[in-house]
């Protein structure tokens, strides 16, 4: 389908897309790498008066080493993601939960920091910024602010940023040598999951030190599987005390209930193995 | 048969269409660009029932662009009402069809208004200024409802159904009475199975230019049926049929989908010729999920008797058929089809059908890869799997038993078919080979043994279907309104190059590969000099165009028919060049030659003699040319053993197939790479029709599933390897030995899966699961619960709009 008309601004700067953002008003969008967005205008689901495309800032793309920490560049995109060695080394669990994103396409196109801002509770990457505690880094009027994933993601397709604000940045804390797995069931390649389960696990003499568990698809937005990961916290990692941490993803008895419990039981044994 | 020095027929050929196709070199309908053309958008109704009480267009028609904004009152003079030319009985109830609406809608996706701009883009904006006022009425949604008449989709039939037809084998003379065997029966199954509502989906959406300038109206269309269009577009419009010119270019597909005869089609030509100026329509692919003919949609129960040691003995069927809210060209006889394949391989001794056809609120159902076959299939394979079961035998045993044997042949059927030729024995035990049945039998034993979480079911289908349509006069007998012949046509060029003219309409299947084999084998001539040409009614002037897996069987006979009379003729002038008597000349891989001696004539020096014409023959015409048109006698009867072996993980309810091996007999095969990709492309329909595909209406009957993101289509990701073999008994209703094979894969797969996945968790207490098995119905069905109807959405984009069939 067509979508309905608008602007199109093509920013050469964080500092200009922030003022284009400010003078186009609140029926302005950010477009990143478009494969939420497009979708969505040629449905005309939605009908921006401007779309500003931060596709030319390369200062946002790319994964920076930040001592404690990674910087993600708000336009890297998942195919960068997959390939990156930083990602590889201290946040194995962001590669392997995008390596599920979409298909390869969409891979080269959508970006990390698009995917956070669109808030789909479907979306693959939600679940593993919260279990992270990744922190947002936000270019608005004002200047700069952060704000943590817990309280980025608002509701469905809502986060805590402004009508004139953008994500530039993503801090994720190192985990290095954590193992990590993303269990995603989904009926078919390319749909999103019913429920996915992302987690990383720091074993340690055969015991779990620390464990993240994030919940993708049961809620409004993800959702942190907290009484699960302290319930891990110093058990040995077996089966027995995996499944049994499991049980408390969810103590509901529908469908969702029941795979959150699954497949957070498979990602950990997957997540403790690897 | 006369052959090259290899012979073509067997080889299998690259496709010579696949270079233009996958590149995009070629023209489809929406490429097409004329000086001075205009574009239509069409405005859909978002409710499915309402009166119109008014439409506004004065802010539509002041938009940028906009060249007129038409409704259904414009047209109502002119429009007439879109053929149905399978009336199944002569008191069946049809609506009039408008191609747009004019004071009622009837679906929601029904066309209301139109506008008509100078690009696509301002079409599609001022779509959204146009002011529909309805009233809305109740929906009709539930078959079962809609046949209790409290509700009327049409109030003016005074009933929600159609028709109801009937075979009896005890009133036709084909068996005994069914009623009869039930009583008598020593075990008696009934079940009920819903054959849930698919869309075809077909890559290309439907795409209509219409250019009325030289004294002509010129048609392209993304259609399966070029000569059925123009013939209808003339009936119903009253244009003279020689000033119509329909043109099929590459078509992306159709899978049934495309065999219609579509209300923008006949927009486009009536909006062109109040224009006087060229006009495009092209869909959108939620446009296509919307409105284009939906498939399937059925309520079947079955009864089966049956005696103790497994021997079947009668079948009753008594059918629901979701119509949708209109009859469209083929759309009553859909189900009937499926009438005569019940029984299916099997010995009955009687048989009864009833269909009854029921009018909703939805989108017309209408042919869908199968069509009719593919519901019955399922449901006497899934009931010859439920007699195993009540019978504690094996259920491979229990289809050995009851089916026709290779020395029982040909066959007259309890449905009043005659079966030709098939071996069910030697698929069978190729198949069992193939699949190591034993072995897998002993790995299912032992997973239930240990409580597996991940269980191992085999699911069986020996199938046979009925292809080749058909026969004039069967068609005849059921009323539909065409007859089935096929027609060809060969040119022999001055140069020894081959032009030939088939009025079959490939929209995917690579005719031109597969007839150009047959052709160089029959003339001698190479495959690289054959040309084949199609979908244009100025160039093939009569068809009856491409469904039914008929092309090969019927238009390919037809063809070597055209071939063998050039042959005749070629032989005859040969003879005179070669001074000699016609009974002394041979053919072999091209030429003419005398026996005995070492004259030679090759074809392409005999063509040039019959272009020239300087010597011929007396009372011979010039040119080497010949139309040969074919009429099969009977149907052909493709048929096959499908095992599938399905993986259901008991603690998700998913489902993943292990394996699946298809042994197809679909008799001589021209090109066995083709022959190859429609098994694989079928299977891969029949399994989303077991797994994963499911047009969903909420209870207001908006189409939830109205996207690609909601409805889902699997990828060749989602499906396995698939092991495919033949066994071959050649048809003997047509030269070529050919039986079809376009639909066999859809047709025997769906059951082989459904049939699988309750295989592997019958022992846990599951006795049925709807279609698709989708990982929630399977897992409600082992916690005990009732399938859960509505599907809960999964986010993304589907979350967006709709509530579809993501989980």
């Amino acid at each position: 389908m067509i979508p309905a008309e608008f602007k199109y601004l093509f920013p050469s700067s964080v500092d200009e897309a922030v003022r284009m953002l400010a003078e186009e008003g609140e029926d302005a969008k950010i477009i990143a790498g478009g494969q939420s967005l497009v979708p969505v205008l040629r449905m005309r689901l939605a009908a921006p008066t401007a779309l500003i495309d931060i596709g030319g800032l390369t200062e946002l793309t790319g994964v920076r080493d930040d001592g404690d920490s990674l910087l993600i560049g708000a336009m890297t995109t998942h195919y960068e993601v997959q390939r990156d060695h930083l990602i590889q080394d201290h946040a194995l669990l962001l590669r392997l939960v995008t390596d599920t994103v979409a298909d390869p396409q969409v891979r080269h196109r959508g970006t990390f920091g698009g995917s956070l801002c669109h808030a789909d509770p479907a979306g693959d990457l939600l679940a593993p910024a919260l279990a992270l505690d990744a922190v947002m880094i936000i270019a608005g009027p004002g200047g700069r602010r952060e704000v943590p994933a817990a309280e980025f993601f608002v509701d469905y397709f809502e986060t805590a940023l402004r009508p004139d604000e953008i994500l530039i940045d993503v801090r994720v804390p190192k985990y290095t040598g954590w193992g990590a797995h993303y269990e995603k069931l989904n009926r078919v390649a390319q749909a999103w999951s019913i429920v996915a389960v992302a987690a990383a696990v720091q074993v340690s003499g055969g015991k779990i030190a620390a464990a993240r568990v994030g919940l993708t698809n049961v809620g409004s937005g993800p959702v942190r599987a907290a009484d699960v990961e302290s319930a891990l916290i110093g058990q040995p990692a077996s089966a027995e005390a995996i499944s049994a941490a499991a049980l408390k993803a969810s103590s509901g008895d529908g469908y969702k209930d029941n795979l959150a419990r699954v497949l957070t039981d498979r990602a950990l044994m997957a997540a403790v193995a690897g | 048969m006369t052959a090259t020095a290899e012979p073509e027929v067997g080889k299998a050929r690259l496709r010579k269409e696949d270079a233009r196709l996958i590149t995009g070199q070629t023209k489809w309908t929406d490429n097409i660009q004329l000086t001075g053309m205009l574009h239509m958008a069409v405005l859909r109704s978002p409710v499915a029932h309402a009166r119109i009480r008014d439409i506004d267009c004065s802010r539509a028609t002041t938009m940028p662009g906009v060249a007129v904004v038409l409704t259904g009152e414009d047209f109502a003079a002119e429009q007439g009402s879109l053929p149905c030319a399978w009336p199944i009985t002569e008191d069946m109830k049809a609506p009039p069809a408008p191609a747009l609406a004019v004071d009622q809608v009837n679906f929601a996706g029904e066309a209301v208004a139109l506008v008509i701009a100078d690009s696509a883009y301002r079409a599609a904006d001022a779509l959204a200024a146009i002011d529909v006022d309805y009233d809305e009425l109740p929906v009709v949604l539930d078959l079962e409802e809609a046949l209790r008449d409290n509700d009327l989709v049409h109030p003016d039939l005074g009933t929600n159904k159609s028709a109801t037809w009937i075979y009896d084998s005890a009133e036709a003379g084909s068996g005994t009475n069914v009623e009869d065997e039930i009583a008598s029966a020593e075990v008696v199954i009934e079940r009920t199975f819903r054959q849930q509502r698919l869309i075809p989906a077909f890559m290309e959406p439907r795409s209509v230019v219409v250019d009325p300038s030289a004294d002509m109206f010129t048609i392209w269309s993304a259609t399966q049926i070029p000569h059925i269009l123009r013939w209808m577009l003339a009936a119903v419009t009253g244009i003279a049929e020689h000033k119509i010119r329909v043109i099929a270019p590459d078509v992306g597909g159709g899978f049934g989908g495309k065999l219609q005869v579509t209300p923008e089609e006949l927009l486009c030509l009536l909006v062109a010729r109040r224009m006087g100026r060229p006009v495009k329509w092209t869909e959108t692919r939620t446009e296509s999920m919307l409105s284009a003919h939906h498939g399937r949609d059925q309520i079947q129960k079955v009864t089966l008797s049956a005696r103790r040691d497994g021997t079947v003995t009668g079948l009753k069927v008594e059918l629901l058929a979701d119509m949708g809210a209109y009859l469209r060209l083929v759309t009553p006889g859909i189900p009937i089809l499926g009438a005569f394949m019940f029984n299916a391989i099997y010995k009955f001794a009687a048989y009864r059908f009833v269909c009854t056809n029921v009018f909703t609120n939805k989108v017309p159902t209408d042919a869908y890869r199968g069509a009719g076959r593919p519901e019955a299939t399922f449901a006497i394979e899934r009931m010859m799997d439920e007699l195993a079961v009540e019978l504690g035998m094996d259920p491979m045993k229990i289809r050995e038993m009851n089916w026709i044997k290779h020395e029982e042949f040909p066959f007259n059927t309890v449905a009043g078919l005659t079966y030709d030729s098939g071996n069910y024995e030697a698929a069978t035990a190729r198949a069992m080979e193939l699949f190591d049945y034993e072995s897998m039998r002993e790995e299912q034993q032992r997973r239930r043994s240990s409580g597996d979480p991940v269980q191992l079911g085999i699911g069986i289908s020996t199938y046979t279907e009925m292809c080749g349509l058909a026969p004039s006069r069967v068609l005849g007998a059921l009323r539909y309104a065409a007859g089935g012949w096929e027609t060809a046509s060969i040119r022999m060029l001055p140069t020894g190059k081959v032009e030939v003219i088939t009025g079959t309409s490939p929209h995917g299947q690579g005719h031109e590969t597969v007839w150009s084999q047959i052709v160089a084998d029959r003339l001698g001539v190479p495959f690289e000099d054959v040309e084949v040409l199609h979908g244009d009614t100025a160039s093939s002037h009569k068809g009856m165009d491409s469904y039914g897996s008929r092309s090969l069987a019927v238009g390919g006979t037809a063809l070597v028919h055209a071939a063998d009379k050039v042959l005749a003729k070629a032989r005859t002038l040969a003879a005179h060049m070669m001074e000699c008597d016609e009974a002394d000349v041979e053919f072999a891989s091209g030429s003419f030659s005398v026996r005995g001696t070492s004259t030679v004539r090759t074809l392409g020096d005999v063509v040039l003699a019959a272009h020239v014409a300087h010597d011929l023959p007396e009372g011979m015409e010039p040119g080497m040319d010949a139309d040969a048109t074919f009429d099969p006698d009977n149907f052909s009867f493709p048929h096959g053993t499908h095992l599938c072996a399905a993986e259901v993980d008991t603690q998700t309810g998913m489902v993943k197939i292990r394996l699946y091996v298809a042994v197809d007999d679909v008799g001589t095969v021209v090109n066995p790479l083709i022959v190859d990709g429609q098994v694989h492309g079928g299977l891969a329909q029949g399994i989303a029709q077991a797994l994963f595909e499911e047009a969903v209406h909420d209870e207001m009957g908006t189409l939830t599933t109205a996207t690609l993101a909601d409805y889902l289509v699997p990828s060749a990701a989602d499906l396995p390897g698939f092991i495919t073999a033949r066994t071959s008994t050649p048809a003997t209703s047509n030269p070529l030995g050919a039986k079809g094979v376009g639909e066999a894969g859809t047709i025997a797969s769906t059951p082989a899966v459904v049939n699988a996945v309750l295989d592997a968790v019958r022992h846990m207490g599951v006795r049925d699961i709807e279609m698709p098995c989708s990982p929630e119905r399977v897992w409600n069905a082992l916690q005990g619960r009732a399938a859960d109807a509505s599907a809960p959405a999964a986010g993304g984009l589907g979350s967006i709009d709709a509530q579809g069939g993501q989980s």
